[in-house]
């Protein structure tokens, strides 16, 4: 039997976000959403964990009220339960804050054996979010996991993809483990569970339910990073296009080649 | 959350730099940390120091010669990465040291080291910045957001140390070829630290030139149409002595390997040529192109964004002039052997 926690994010569909010029917080009304798809591995992971040891898998996912719907993605997968933390002040949170309340999150519900998060989120795109919360849980992270080798009574055996090495990791539980795009093909959800999902359960988690609740620990107030403004990215100017038959073109190519070379 | 605000922040002075270390080598991106860390100094008065953790830390003595370095603090480690010890032997030296800002490398090591650091000092992470300079003594960081359709320009205002991680390739590197007597400082890991991480087995990655180190690349886009022409266009690079990379869209297609990838969740690129085949030039995968001199496109629609980096832009159908151009190369090898 293994608790197993996994955190999630809903996204933008698309990149073409827009933020709010003022306090460069994100705007996410009028966009459609979607589950981050780099999560989708880290729910894989947790399931399959189950399957084999038996065990519990809960999802956990700040964000606004609409965030439940990565939930429902996840009940249909197979998840036993979802947690939404939502309050009006977890909004506009960096990296510090995020990770915080899911602490906070996560400690108020139940002791985990382990925690499983995406590689990165498509819209953040930091990656720093998981080994923030590790520290926060002063349990050890290990992130780039590329395959579960061994799940033992107390310890779990991992491979990580470093630059030079594939290292084989035994760490103890509780511990947090960040898992790479290709850990597992996640699976399609079935119909049934789907339907299932519609009618489960999500408990919505906010400022009161959590053990810390100074507001100032949370949201814009609790983030330690200031967005000052936003600007879109410098454009080069444009030089000549030229339009060429295929021979043309690349003895032309071969030309500024030769003469960089 | 106690956060250690204002009142101390005169207190932190100077810059310090995670020189990654690994295998006995200097990774090469600490150069590039310290060339920046150099300049950041430089307008405020600052000195960088720098950080070396792992195995045979002394060897790196020599690697770090005559570069602007106040002093290196050396500390004597396990020979592999693990999460937890590296990020509080960092820590502790932070508390010693005192330092304003903390600049760590976008790679695999500094994205699990840095988040670790920034909790236990409750402070501010910017990640992936791709511009850094200091206002007073605010470092003001620049990084692309949702996916580099934008840029948010953030600041760490209230706590310290700032911490900022830039990927591999988006700052110049410094040369050696400062007169400088670095003090290196050999620094005794506190007993108290253990890791929690053990390591059982470490198998060397096949040790072929990533395409970040590459040169010259050719880089393949969605406008290849079938995965048999990546043939050619590997040809090509072989042709050139530099390597294939591609963009996302190839990856997603499984035709590319995902390390292959450039772009802002690939990697970032920096070589003396770089030839776009197919490719439409989105902000994402232009957010993975470092100053690269000479960049060549080909391109069947002339509206097609990477025009507007390219330096040589070339409106024409990929299929026709690939082959055509490996035809060059080879009737030019060719003629020198006669
Ligand atoms: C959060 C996020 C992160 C992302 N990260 C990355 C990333 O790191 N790297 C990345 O590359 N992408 C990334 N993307 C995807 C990115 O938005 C684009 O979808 C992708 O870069 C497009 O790849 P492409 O240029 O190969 O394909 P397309 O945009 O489809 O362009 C193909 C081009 O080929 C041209 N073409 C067609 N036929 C021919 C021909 N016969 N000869 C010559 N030209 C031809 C077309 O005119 C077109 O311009 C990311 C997206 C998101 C949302
Ligand atoms: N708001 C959030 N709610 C739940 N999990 C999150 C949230 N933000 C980030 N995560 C987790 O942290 C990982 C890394 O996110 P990021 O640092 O934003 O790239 C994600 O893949 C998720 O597993």
């Amino acid at each position: 039997m293994i608790k197993i926690a996994v955190c999630i994010k809903q996204v933008p569909a698309y990149s073409e976000g827009e933020m709010d010029p003022k306090t460069g917080v994100l705007l996410r009304g009028g966009l459609t959403s979607v589950l981050n798809i780099y999560d989708l591995p880290a729910i894989e992971t947790a399931l399959r964990i189950k399957e084999e040891k038996g065990g519990e898998v809960d999802v956990f996912t700040m964000g606004p009220p609409k965030a439940s719907d990565v939930i429902r993605e996840a009940y249909a997968m197979g998840v036993d339960r979802g947690y939404l933390l939502s309050d009006r002040h977890f909004s506009g949170a960096d990296v510090l804050a995020t990770s915080y309340t899911l602490m906070q999150g996560i400690t108020s519900v139940s002791h985990y054996d382990l925690i499983l998060c995406g590689k990165q989120t498509t819209d953040g795109d930091t990656g720093q979010v998981s080994g923030a919360l590790a520290k926060w849980l002063n349990i050890p992270y290990i992130n780039w996991v590329t395959k579960i080798v061994k799940l033992e009574k107390d310890s779990i055996i991992i491979e990580q993809m470093m630059e030079n090495e594939e290292v084989t990791i035994k760490t103890k539980y509780p511990c947090l483990v960040s898992v790479e795009q290709s850990i597992f093909i996640p699976r399609i959800p079935s119909l049934k569970l789907k339907i299932a999902a519609k009618k489960k359960e999500i408990k919505v988690l906010s400022l009161s339910e959590m053990q810390d609740q100074n507001k100032n620990h949370y949201g814009l107030r609790g983030s330690a990073t200031k967005v000052e403004k936003i600007f879109p990215p410098t454009k080069v100017k444009k030089r000549p296009i030229v339009h060429k038959t295929g021979i043309e073109a690349a003895s032309d190519i071969f030309k500024i080649i030769q003469q960089i070379k | 959350m106690n956060r250690n605000i204002n009142e101390h922040k005169k207190a932190w002075r100077n810059i310090l730099v995670y020189i990654e270390y690994h295998d006995r080598k200097v990774h090469p991106i600490s150069y590039q940390l310290i060339g920046k860390a150099y300049e950041l100094a430089s307008s405020i008065g600052y000195n960088v120091c720098g950080i070396v953790i792992g195995k045979d830390v002394a060897l790196s003595k020599q690697q770090l010669q005559n570069y602007p370095l106040k002093s290196v603090f050396l500390y004597e480690a396990d020979e592999y990465f693990k999460a937890d010890l590296y990020e509080k032997i960092l820590s502790n030296c932070i508390c010693e040291m005192k330092p304003s800002v903390v600049l760590i490398g976008g790679t695999l090591e500094g994205r699990s080291l840095a988040p670790n650091v920034a909790v236990t000092f409750r402070t501010g992470l910017t990640a992936d910045c791709t511009a850094l300079y200091l206002r007073d003594a605010d470092l003001v960081q620049i990084r692309p957001a949702f996916g580099g359709n934008i840029m948010a320009q953030i600041v760490t205002t209230d706590t310290r140390p700032q911490i900022a991680t830039v990927r591999y390739n988006v700052m110049e590197p410094i040369e050696p070829t400062f007169d400088y007597e670095t003090e290196f400082i050999i620094k005794k890991v506190d007993k108290q630290i253990v890791s929690k991480i053990e390591i059982l087995k470490t198998i060397p990655i096949e040790k072929k030139k990533g395409i970040a180190q590459q040169q010259i690349l050719v880089v393949a886009g969605r406008g290849v149409k079938q995965k048999k022409d990546l043939a050619m266009l590997k040809e090509l690079a072989n042709l050139l002595g530099g390597e294939l990379a591609s963009t996302r869209g190839l990856v997603e297609r499984g035709w590319m390997a995902s390390d292959r990838q450039i772009g802002i969740s690939g990697q970032t690129v920096r070589p003396k040529l770089l030839i776009a085949c197919g490719v439409s030039g989105s902000v994402q995968f232009m957010a993975g192109i470092g100053n690269v001199d000479n960049i060549i496109a080909i391109n069947t629609d002339q509206d097609a964004k990477i025009f507007n980096i390219a330096h040589h832009s070339i409106c024409g159908d990929l299929h026709e002039i690939i082959p055509q151009l490996i035809r060059c190369f080879l009737d030019a090898s060719g003629d020198k052997h006669i």
